[in-house]
């Protein structure tokens, strides 16, 4: 096992481990013999900024968030395509441009279809 | 065990080192008192400036001014405790993990100040929260608020892990939670916490 050309690499794996875990493992020991843990409901409130929590860590975000973040990936991703396709332009046949003006047509569909929507105008 | 600290000399001087767990561990907590950033009034001012470049609170490891009481050690009361600020004072000292300290900064922190005849303004912050280190002035120079942070250093290292002076967070029977005082209807309720301060006697 010991010549084996990946032995020593499985031997820096378990050094990393240990250098890692066990200071983790020595503070969890120090915690369970030295220090109480004295929790309170005042300190296991959700938020702290003085005032009294209210309600819960669990609320709600307007979706309208979600459709601007959709609707940017759409053209961040479009924009990754269009590059090498415009690098390589004068090289490329009829074919490749009919494919990639089927690409640009069909995100633009999808603008058209938010825009029709009323998405882009903010509410 | 204690190392004979004329022995612990010597050995240091041949190149060895002894060293006991709890001074480890004091040293490790005092070398790292991070306090928690709120100012109540113009204490904060020469809070601000002791952290500045010019007094440089770094030498002392407590640079660190931590946003949220649950990753601060030391709560600084820079300023006059309103009896409106109080609650939220009292509260953010529940919500810090231990161990925790506290600072009472200036005149004010510590009895009212200048404007303890005031209705609204609390006569001094150990009425509800046990405070480590006093520093008079008004407000107290950044010198006086690294010599507090001093003494505290000197406090936290003198301590003993076990037995009957422990510091209050190794001791299982030791209060986490200090009551949060509300609003009456002519001043807090309670006025004061009883179990961390006692109205003083007026003997005539």
């Amino acid at each position: 096992m010991a010549s084996s050309p990946y032995f020593s690499l499985a031997v820096l794996f378990v050094v990393a481990l240990g250098f890692g875990l066990a200071p983790l493992g020595l503070a969890w020991l120090w915690q369970k013999v030295f220090s109480p843990a004295k929790p309170n409901e005042i300190k296991n409130a959700i938020y702290e900024c003085g005032l009294q929590s209210r309600g819960d860590a669990w609320v709600q975000f307007r979706s309208a968030y979600y459709l601007y973040a959709i609707i940017f990936l759409i053209f961040d991703v479009e924009a990754i395509f269009l590059l090498p396709f415009a690098v390589a332009f004068t090289g490329l046949g009829a074919a490749a441009c009919v494919s990639m003006l089927v690409f640009v047509l069909l995100l633009i569909e999808g603008l058209a279809w938010a825009w029709a929507k009323g998405v882009l105008t903010w509410a | 065990m204690a190392v004979d600290e004329k022995l612990k000399i010597e050995l240091g001087k041949q190149g060895v080192m002894v060293t006991t767990i709890q001074e480890l561990y004091n040293w490790g907590r005092r070398s790292s008192i991070w306090p928690m950033q709120f100012g109540l009034a113009c204490c904060a001012i020469e809070m601000i400036a002791t952290t500045m470049a010019r007094y440089d609170l770094a030498r002392f490891g407590s640079e660190v001014f931590r946003p949220s009481p649950r990753q601060a050690d030391l709560m600084i009361i820079s300023g006059t405790v309103t009896k409106k600020m109080a609650p939220q004072v009292v509260r953010l000292y529940n919500q810090m993990a231990e161990p925790r300290y506290v600072i009472a900064m200036g005149a004010c922190a510590i009895s009212g100040g200048p404007f303890k005849q005031g209705y609204n303004v609390l006569k001094g912050i150990d009425r509800y929260i046990p405070v480590d280190v006093h520093i008079p002035g008004c407000p107290p120079r950044p010198e006086a608020l690294i010599q507090a942070f001093m003494t505290l250093q000197k406090k936290i290292d003198e301590q003993h892990l076990t037995g009957e002076g422990r510091p209050r967070h190794l001791d299982e029977q030791a209060p986490g939670e200090f009551q949060v005082p509300e609003f009456g209807e002519h001043d807090l309720d309670p006025p004061s916490n009883p179990g961390t301060w006692t109205v003083p006697k007026i003997i005539q």
